[in-house]
């Protein structure tokens, strides 16, 4: 029996390396990841942003709700590990490093909720849910 | 001569700035627990509650404070500032509110005032001396939103105690809490209930001497 597979229109995934961010400010990186978020894409970006600027972009999606038609937040998640260790310990790690500092083997992923229903994540999967 | 005449005000300072109540904070994801947790506090101690309490998702819109919470504890006692703040979510859509039956129009009411309560917990991280970051036991801790929150309060250096709260419930699970955040002091506890306040309360006495 075939599963019936709900169809996801109008939105694509974008990698930005974190050289893309290096150089720049808080506001501008806020500004870059915004951009791309509101146009409809999921964003995966190689490493992550300051404890404060995930504070701040978490603030700045709230002020632009209301604003912005059909905008409701974003889901964010970042993933870390450098692949050596068994995954629980993997993901343990992660939410260590999460807290104390940045990590270039960190993955950030972003996207407008309108599009990432939720992103799931337990010591042993991480799971995108989409809106279909 | 003035390095003494500074050293001394200096002094009197630290002894003023160590009378300051102790800006306690409760933060976490909505729906977690923290004005139960709060509300709890303050009726055993002032017999008054900080504010009200619903299964509706962000009930807690406004930062809510209550002054001068006298807390003992085994023979100490401490001055509280406590400081209730709105769950903190990177995402509202009023849609969610329909579902407890909330009018259409309350709940884009609702959402509007959320998003706003969002923002004033965010502002508020700064002046906090101690935070419980609540976080519900039957939820999967590893959502990004704790640890951004837990993230943010390591890097401003501020003391943090995880409560695990809703332990009553037969789908809490501690200790995944605690295995989430190895790094921190995690207190299972039912507000609801009182289950397990001694031990919140030890461990905040015993943070206020980190601040």
């Amino acid at each position: 029996m075939k599963k019936k597979i709900n169809k996801i229109k109008g939105f694509s995934i974008q990698f930005m390396p974190y050289s893309e961010i290096r150089g720049l400010s808080s506001d501008e990186r806020i500004k870059s990841i915004l951009k791309i978020v509101l146009g409809n894409s999921i964003l995966l970006l190689q490493g992550r942003l300051k404890p404060e600027e995930e504070t701040r972009l978490i603030g700045d999606t709230m002020a632009m709700m209301g604003h912005v038609k059909n905008f409701r937040g974003i889901e964010l998640a970042v993933v870390s590990g450098n692949g050596k260790e068994k995954l629980f310990a993997r993901m343990r790690k992660g939410i260590a490093n999460a807290i104390f500092r940045g990590d270039l083997g960190a993955i950030t992923i972003i996207g407008p909720a309108t599009i990432v229903k939720e992103i799931k994540r337990n010591p042993k999967k991480i799971e995108l849910f989409l809106n279909g | 001569m003035a390095w003494k005449i500074k050293n001394f005000f200096g002094g009197i300072f630290k002894f003023f700035k160590g009378k300051k109540d102790i800006k306690l904070g409760f933060y976490g994801p909505p729906n977690a627990g923290k004005t139960s947790l709060a509300n709890r506090i303050c009726k055993d101690f002032t017999g008054e509650e900080m504010g009200s309490v619903s299964k509706i998702p962000h009930e807690t819109r406004n930062v809510q404070f209550k002054e001068k919470v006298e807390i003992s504890y085994k023979g100490k006692k401490l001055i509280f500032k406590m400081v209730d703040t709105p769950g903190i979510a990177t995402k509202i859509d009023y849609e969610d509110f329909l579902k407890y039956k909330v009018k259409k129009k309350d709940a884009k009411k609702r959402a509007k005032e959320a998003t706003q309560g969002v923002i004033e917990s965010i502002k508020w991280l700064d002046d906090m001396d101690i935070v419980a970051v609540v976080l519900d036991a039957s939820q999967n801790p590893y959502d990004q939103v704790n640890i951004t929150i837990i993230g943010n309060l390591a890097a401003r250096k501020i003391p943090v105690l995880i409560i695990a709260n809703k332990v009553d419930l037969k789908k809490a699970d501690f200790k995944k809490v605690e295995a989430a955040f190895p790094e921190y002091k995690v207190i299972g506890i039912s507000a609801r209930y009182g289950k397990n306040l001694d031990k919140f309360y030890e461990e905040v006495f015993k943070l206020t001497k980190k601040i």
